[in-house]
Formats: structure tokens, sequence, C-alpha cells
């Protein structure tokens, strides 16, 4: 329960640590009850997010004000961590996305955005005045 | 005082964490499709990183680093790998 080589440490920077930690698991816990509530896919994919931006920011930067603190020299390495989660998670997502979608269309689900909506747009756009209206909705 | 502070924000964030994992595990065993549970793979991978670093700053070493490191490596590539093998049925072409 105890950590003794904490207790040299200067009270800003344990107030500053211990805020960074509870915000960014906070963050997370948020981000993974969403993943875990909210109710289609799509709407899923976007909660763990959370976790990864500022729930990751936020424990990083605790331990690397802690550790520059305690050790009297800058220790940055946790940055990386940080760099590589938010550079990474974009792309696994897009990409888990990517194969949901073109899964629901191959089972011809409902729910799912067209093909091409540019395209189908700019077609219902030359073919008439009947369905210019239609555009104005939003369809 | 200071390492009251810090030992009662280290065990808030262990638990915290816990939560979120055990959220993440819950719609992993749920699902329903298969993409959710790659999902929720990912997110407890991630949750599991920041617990080994909430970890590192409890015992005050830095080798929790190198492990929480390799997990989100491998935790990008599998999401990855397994992304592709639900869109194409196979991981390498």
């Amino acid at each position: 329960m105890s950590m003794p080589h904490a207790a040299d440490l200067p009270l800003w920077a344990a107030i500053l640590v211990a805020a960074f930690l509870v915000i960014g698991a906070g963050l997370t816990l948020i981000g993974s009850f969403g993943f875990w509530r909210l109710r289609s896919f799509y709407d899923r994919v976007h909660a763990p997010t959370l976790g990864t931006s500022w729930g990751t920011g936020g424990i990083v930067f605790a331990s690397m004000i802690y550790f520059t603190v305690l050790e009297l020299r800058p220790v940055v390495h946790e940055i990386l961590i940080g760099i590589f989660v938010t550079v990474t998670m974009p792309v696994t997502l897009m990409l888990l996305a990517r194969a949901a979608i073109y899964r629901d269309r191959a089972e011809q689900n409902p729910d799912v955005p067209v093909m091409e909506p540019a395209r189908a747009r700019l077609e219902e756009a030359s073919t008439g005045s009947e369905t210019g209206s239609r555009l104005q909705n939003g369809i | 005082m200071s390492e009251m502070i810090v030992v009662f924000a280290v065990w808030v964030a262990h638990g915290t964490l816990a939560l979120a994992m055990i959220f993440a595990m819950a719609r992993m065993m749920r699902g329903p499709r298969a993409q959710d549970r790659v999902l929720g793979l990912d997110t407890l991978y991630v949750n599991s990183m920041l617990q080994l670093l909430v970890f590192g700053i409890r015992t005050g070493s830095t080798f929790y680093f190198e492990a929480a490191l390799i997990i989100g490596v491998l935790g990008f590539v599998a999401t990855a790998a397994l992304a592709k093998f639900l869109m194409r049925g196979e991981v390498i072409e």
C-alpha cells in the first residue's frame, strides 16, 4: 500500500501527478463505458478513442512528471507511447470500420450508407427537379 | 502528505482502469458480431497498457514502460491483422 519513494516528492508535483492520473483513468473509463453502452457498431467505434487520446495522454503526463521530479533529470521516454498510440489508433479504427461496413454491405444489411454518396447525389441532381427536392431534404 | 496523495490517486486509477477493462471484456464476450469483439480486444489492450503505466508509477521503476510499449505495438498489429482478416478472409494475400 505504501510508496516510500514518493515521500520526497514536492506537494505541487504530487497534486499534478494525482490530477493527471485520475483524469486519464476517468476518461478511459468513460470511453470503455460508452463502448459497452452504445447501440450500433458505428456508434461504438468512436467511444474507445477517449481512452486513447486523453486517457493515454493524462497517464503518460503523470508518469513523465513523476519520474522527472523524482530522478531530478528529464524523463520523457513515455512520450513514445503517447505518440505511438495517437498515431496508430485512427488507422486501426478506420480499418475496422471499413471492414465492418464491407461485411454489412456484403450481407445487404439496412442502415448502412450508400456506396458512393457524392456520385449518387450528382446523378440524382442531373436527372431532374423531382429528385432536386429530395436532394434538399438531404437524401 | 505528498505520498498519501499519490498513493490515493494511484489506487483510484487502478480501480478505474480495472472497471474499464471489465466493460471492454463484457462487450468482447457479448459481441454481437466479430468486429465488436475485435474492437473490444483493442480497447482491452489499451486499458491494460495504461494499467501497466500506473503500475510503473506505483513501484517507482521504469521497467514497466517497456512492457507497456510492447503491448501497445502488439495491440496495433493484432487489430490491423484482424481487421484485414474480417475484410478479406485471409491476412496475407
